[in-house]
């Protein structure tokens, strides 16, 4: 099994990860960060692959992937 | 559990200030896991541009040193030329390395000096709010091209890496994009060979990385890397334009 570490005050909520995520489990978050954005989250940790696409896409190395 | 993806060494812990989903932040990554990877922190000397990644001293942890604008290859000059021992490349955007600049980079890459060039093409100027580049596409609208740009008045986009392939004293030139994992996968290896190429004194290397800006392409950013892909990439093709080494084998 995989973990996914998202930092989330790192994050601008831009979705880029979103969008490279093959098994569609990255998604913004309801809550605010301390930069007032959405912070992207993983929805079904059980589904994550640790492929890592979405630290790839990500700008600002919020995502740490460990498998 | 083994760590597979983490945050370079060779970048701070500073948040990056660039816009959300701007691929600035992705490319630096790029370039400071080749640092990480070829183990050359501790002797790297950055070059930072005038333009969005002017901070890009803040974000790098290594020695920089904040050029003019336009003149980093002319200050990488001089700091590889003082301490030829030390790897040193320069982090440009499209106004800087290919309008104001376009004179340093075509004499730095005539000399072959041993430096390496990041130039991140993403179409625009952007810290000044989106004005029209050399690099803008034709009928490509921004702040001062709203009708698009008018290739009758103000002539035609620069490609660097094509105009670069024609001279004798460039090593490496290689034009990638980061709109999808696959491109930046490559992106990665193209800066990677470029840093090599340095340590090996091969001569004068330089990465162009087609970049998406979403602010003033005004997008999302998952539309500009779509964009990017149906408008930018027609204009420049992806390749190897020069590598001097490959053909001598």
């Amino acid at each position: 099994m995989a973990k996914v570490t998202f930092d989330k005050n790192r994050c601008k909520g831009c979705a880029l990860c979103v969008g490279a995520c093959p098994k569609g489990i990255v998604a913004l978050s309801e809550e605010i960060n301390q930069k007032g954005y959405h912070p992207a989250t993983v929805t079904d940790e059980e589904k994550c692959i640790g492929c890592a696409f979405c630290a790839t896409m990500c700008p600002d190395c919020v995502i740490t992937v460990e498998k | 559990m083994a760590v597979v993806f983490e945050k370079p060494k060779a970048l701070t812990d500073a948040v990056l200030h660039y816009c959300p989903g701007c691929t600035h932040g992705i490319i630096h990554r790029l370039v400071a896991e080749a640092i990480d990877e070829l183990g050359i922190q501790g002797k790297t000397i950055g070059i930072a541009p005038v333009g969005c990644s002017v901070m890009a001293y803040d974000y790098f942890d290594i020695d920089m040193v904040q050029a003019a604008h336009g003149r980093a290859p002319a200050v990488a000059t001089g700091v590889k030329r003082a301490n030829p021992e030390n790897i040193v490349f320069t982090y440009q955007g499209d106004g800087d390395l290919a309008a104001i600049g376009t004179a340093e980079t075509v004499h730095s890459a005539a000399r072959g000096e041993n430096i390496t060039v990041i130039f991140v093409n993403n179409a625009i100027y952007g810290m000044t709010g989106g004005q029209m580049a050399p690099t803008t596409l034709p009928g490509q609208v921004t702040q001062t091209s709203p009708y698009g740009r008018d290739t009758a008045s103000v002539g035609f986009p620069i490609k660097v890496c094509e105009l670069l392939s024609n001279v004798d004293g460039a090593t490496y030139l290689e034009r990638v994009a980061v709109n999808n994992v696959k491109n930046v996968k490559a992106a990665k290896k193209a800066i990677k060979k470029a840093f090599q190429n340095q340590i090996e004194g091969k001569g004068f290397s330089l990465v162009e990385v087609v970049s998406t800006f979403p602010t003033n392409w005004g997008l999302t950013p998952q539309k500009a890397l779509d964009w990017l892909e149906e408008n930018m990439l027609p204009y420049y093709p992806l390749g190897v334009y020069k590598d001097k080494f490959a053909e001598e084998k």
